[in-house]
């Protein structure tokens, strides 16, 4: 593999780790203050899933980084704007309703990539891993799309609380579906599928859950956007200082 | 024999109120689970759902986190008829009947769920 395909490799590979990693973070917050038992064990259940997504990219990743660090050290050790997550996952949990519509939005995405990249991609590690990454993805819209129609039609108040949210996570949407250098790139080495193509067929998912909850999703335009180049919102550093923590305290600490 | 008396309670409660449909809450679902193809839904516990898809998946990310099984039923716990224990003697005890125990042949070594 030339050092050009080394390079791209790592950098889509931690791209979507990242995100797997940032937002399995952010949903293991709810763990111990979920509205029920029941949500306090399916979201950190959803967010090991995420965390251990994350740790097979790292894995991957690991392999062809010209740094040699190991898959705790790109997760754990690299600074602010070496991360590469979309804004969407670093947000802010929010309530119950925001924190299970950034889940949805996020898991359809993420069920469609699976499911078109064991179709294209030529890379086998990859392949392999997305026919189970996929299945869990399924689950993961299933139980974020019961919620988000429970919350849309549930009372006058859920209602408005959803349609707040639906509001505010709109700014973050556009950038799940940036195309830049690289994703051209790797769409043409056969690494990942081309990710734009995606944007029709997540909208019909979400119209058909949103058609069934008195909720609208209006225009999805680009608009918030940066997390591809390492460029954060405000609440990221904060969400790195507790998630750094150990391993910056106690170097190298393992189970 | 004295009436068989409905035990169980249905548990409400307020949590979730602002997000359970119509009636504002949850009510309790009784969950059984089957290990394997072959053997029978086992009770294994309870959760609180506004309804019975949401039951469905409380019920799998409460009792199926560990690979426990491959169906999982749940039922209204407001549905389970149930008998009332202080009655057991008169009604489900078994007594000294030892004739209904398949005691007086053997058992082959290779049988295993019987």
């Amino acid at each position: 593999m030339s050092s050009q395909d080394q390079a791209l490799l790592f950098e889509v590979l931690l791209r979507l780790a990242d995100d797997n990693f940032i937002l399995g973070h952010r949903i293991s917050e709810w763990c111990g203050h979920a509205p029920t038992l029941e949500e306090d064990l399916a979201l950190p259940n959803i967010a090991l899933d995420l965390i251990g997504h994350a740790q097979v990219l790292y894995q991957m990743a690991s392999k062809v980084d010209v740094a040699k660090r190991d898959e705790d050290q790109l997760a754990f050790l690299r600074l602010e704007h070496e991360y590469k997550n979309v804004l969407l996952v670093e947000q802010e949990n929010g309530h119950f309703g925001d924190t299970i519509l950034r889940l949805f939005y996020f898991s359809v995405f993420m069920k469609l990539l699976w499911k078109r990249t064991k179709e294209v991609t030529s890379f086998d590690e990859l392949k392999f891993f997305a026919e189970k990454a996929y299945n869990e993805m399924v689950y993961h819209v299933r139980y974020s799309s019961e919620w988000v129609r429970r919350l849309g039609i549930g009372t006058h108040e859920s209602n408005c609380r959803m349609l707040g949210s639906v509001h505010n996570l709109a700014p973050f949407v556009g950038e799940l579906f940036l195309v830049d250098s690289f994703d051209r790139e790797a769409q043409e080495k056969k690494i990942l599928p081309n990710i734009a193509t995606f944007l029709e067929d997540w909208k019909k998912e979400i119209f058909e859950v949103f058609n069934k909850s008195n909720l609208r999703l209006g225009v999805v335009a680009l608009e918030k956007q940066g997390g591809r180049l390492g460029n954060h919102t405000e609440t990221f550093g904060y969400l790195l200082a507790e998630l750094q923590y150990l391993q910056r305290t106690f170097p190298g600490a393992k189970w | 024999m004295p009436q068989e008396a409905l035990r169980r309670v249905p548990v409400r409660r307020k949590v979730c109120s602002k997000v359970a449909g119509q009636s504002g809450e949850e009510i309790v679902w009784e969950v059984f689970v089957r290990p394997k193809n072959g053997l029978g839904h086992k009770h294994c516990g309870s959760v609180h759902a506004c309804d019975k898809d949401m039951a469905l998946l409380a019920a799998r990310d409460v009792y199926t986190r560990r690979g426990e099984g491959d169906s999982i039923w749940v039922v209204k716990s407001t549905d389970i008829v149930s008998s009332n224990p202080t009655y057991k003697d008169n009604f489900v005890g078994s007594g000294e009947k030892n004739y209904r125990y398949p005691a007086f042949y053997d058992v082959p070594n290779d049988v295993e769920n019987i």
